[in-house]
């Protein structure tokens, strides 16, 4: 295979593989966001305390976390195609991918959002601020760039999932890989996917790093070691934790590693 | 200006009841600063949380400036709002600052004006003149990381005030701080609580607090006020376990025939060479045994507890001097004997 022949097929996947990735990610984190912050305010101890609402929300996060992608993407087949009116193609992907993302997300919103210092949240209601105040002016922009972290563990994340979007024939440079790469023996085709892949992944890792970064005005402690965990860990496709605590947070980044996609 | 009546908290916990506050009586005068004392878990931080309804009492009222804030405690929205409005004129400052750290300094201190709906302008006025008036003008655009512990806490005051508040609440607000910056975080608060007129109720463990700052003082113990008044009155009372902390006077007498006296000066007494005439008017060996002197509210005030020698009953005529000379005087441990520790001692805490 000539490079004049590989150039439309990478640059048609590059485009599949961004459409996907951008739309499910933006509903994960408009989803994923309340979500996250709801399990924090409705547990124990929060300011909206209600346990039967936090059982509930947390038990659907659950199952929805623990559900391998590909069976998810298979299973809302009927629903997709109530949504988006196909089942094939990548708008037909973005559906399971956002819904696979969402409580992604909103784990990840709910342990930052947990490490909101308690303390903060009793000045401003001693200040005379509603449950709505708190969220907006304390544990948002407080756990901003932890936020901003986990967005950028969840876009990888997608990423990932997006390899397999290929089984509903959405394209992107994971189906690309596979169909030329493996079943074909495009073995040049296949290491050009991984490269630009890995590229897009250390681009998308390093913008959020920054941002997460700048963002914080804590000094290095609170936001670094996470930092560091997101970049230093080993690649293991570790299985989603099933119930995670915020102590199990390193768990969770794991799940997000690169080597999915691959 | 703030009145507790037969406060109640209980914690229930996994069929676990434990009683935090026990019927607590308090009444707390406009422009005075009150403080609270007591070791840890007795109850200081849970009391001074019900007074602006961060905990919601299990039974008893809470009236400030007038108003019955239990009674807004209810369920429903507009019983919230209404609390919600009472606390913006309660000024609070915490233990651990707790500053918003992605703000600076001057959004923090905006953050309360926000609430209260204060528009943009206005509330940067305010903020500024705020800052200027606890002494860190030049810091409005630092984050709160960037600064110590002292000046950390000169900013929550200055959001505690923004609001306009009448009632200053203070749980432990120098616990976290060194000795040094501790007495210019104390000063700070005096001189609030003179030019604006601010009543400040605050928590504390640290007995220098209340001996710096408060006019009156409770001392709490398993969830009840064991003593309460103002300090110069405590500091009259005989036998008072608030006077006895404040000013703690041991020693143990250096023999048997010996009668113990604890001493307390104000005023005018602070002054007189009162041991020295009593030893030359009556020819008798005077040994201090302890003493603490300490100014208090701005009055000389002194504890001492002296040992003389042969029982009670000999010294009837010198004692009777000490009286006379305006001194108040507690006879220790008569009947026990001099070996038993004549007044009841608080275990640690308290310093």
């Amino acid at each position: 295979m000539t490079w004049s022949e590989m150039e439309p097929l990478l640059e048609q996947a590059c485009w599949d593989t961004l459409y996907m990735v951008g739309w499910s990610a933006l509903i994960a984190v408009v989803g994923g966001l309340p979500l996250g912050v709801l399990l924090v305010l409705t547990d124990r101890g929060g300011v909206l305390q209600n346990v039967v609402v936090n059982k509930v929300l947390g038990q659907i996060v659950n199952i929805a976390r623990s559900m391998p992608f590909i069976i998810l993407m298979v299973a809302l087949i009927s629903f997709t195609r109530a949504i988006v009116g196909t089942t094939i193609g990548p708008e037909a992907a973005i559906v399971p991918l956002a819904i696979g993302a969402i409580p992604f997300y909103a784990r990840l919103v709910e342990t930052s959002v947990r490490e909101v210092d308690g303390g903060l949240v009793e000045a401003v209601q001693s200040m005379g601020g509603s449950t709505w105040t708190v969220v907006r002016k304390v544990l948002l922009p407080e756990s901003l760039p932890a936020l901003i972290s986990s967005a950028t563990t969840t876009v990888v994340a997608l990423i990932g999932y997006s390899a397999m979007a290929g089984t509903v024939g959405a394209g992107g440079l994971g189906d690309l890989a596979v169909r030329y790469g493996y079943m074909r023996f495009e073995t040049e085709l296949m290491w050009i996917t991984v490269a630009i892949l890995a590229l897009v992944i250390s681009v998308i890792q390093f913008a959020g790093d920054l941002a997460a970064r700048g963002l914080s005005h804590r000094g290095r402690s609170s936001v670094a070691p996470r930092l560091r965990l997101l970049r230093g860990g080993a690649p293991r496709a570790g299985k989603p934790a099933p119930a995670p605590e915020p102590r199990t947070a390193p768990a969770e980044l794991e799940s997000a590693e690169p080597t999915k996609v691959l | 200006m703030i009145t507790t009546t037969d406060l109640t908290k209980v914690y229930r916990s996994r069929g676990r009841e434990v009683t935090a506050l026990d019927g607590v009586d308090l009444h707390v005068r406009e422009g005075e600063v009150y403080g609270v004392v007591g070791q840890s878990g007795a109850g200081k931080s849970t009391l001074i949380r019900c007074v602006n309804l961060l905990e919601r009492p299990t039974s008893g009222t809470v009236t400030v400036a007038g108003q019955d804030l239990t009674a807004l405690a209810g369920r429903g929205q507009g019983a919230g709002s209404a609390l919600r409005r009472a606390r913006s004129r309660i000024g609070m400052v915490f233990q651990h600052f707790n500053l918003l750290s992605s703000r600076t300094v001057r959004d923090n201190v905006e953050l309360p004006l926000e609430i209260l709906g204060v528009s943009g302008k206005e509330r940067t006025r305010k903020a500024l003149e705020l800052l200027e008036l606890v002494g860190l003008g030049d810091k409005a655009k630092a984050y709160p990381a960037q600064l110590s512990g002292g000046q950390k806490q000169r900013v929550g005051i200055a959001r505690a005030l923004a609001g306009d508040p009448k009632v200053l609440l203070s749980d432990e607000a120098t616990s976290a701080l060194d000795p040094e910056t501790t007495r210019s975080i104390l000063q700070l608060l005096r001189d609030l609580n003179e030019q604006l007129g601010l009543t400040v109720l605050l928590i504390t463990h640290e007995m220098d607090v209340v001996k710096r700052i408060c006019d009156s003082a409770a001392l709490m113990r398993d969830g009840r006020i064991v003593e309460s008044g103002k300090v110069t009155e405590l500091l009259a009372t005989p036998g008072s376990e608030l006077a006895q902390e404040l000013f703690p006077v041991g020693g143990v007498p250096s023999g048997e025939d010996r009668t113990v006296v604890d001493l307390t000066f104000q005023g005018e007494a602070a002054t007189k060479p009162v041991i020295s005439q009593l030893s030359r008017t009556y020819n008798i060996d005077i040994s201090i045994l302890g003493a603490a002197m300490d100014t208090v509210g701005g009055h000389q005030v002194g504890r001492m507890r002296i040992e003389l020698p042969g029982r009670f009953e000999e010294n009837v005529v010198p004692i009777g001097f000490l009286r006379e000379q305006g001194l108040q005087v507690d006879v220790a441990a008569i009947a026990d004997g001099p070996r038993a520790n004549p007044t009841p001692l608080l275990k640690e805490g308290a310093k």
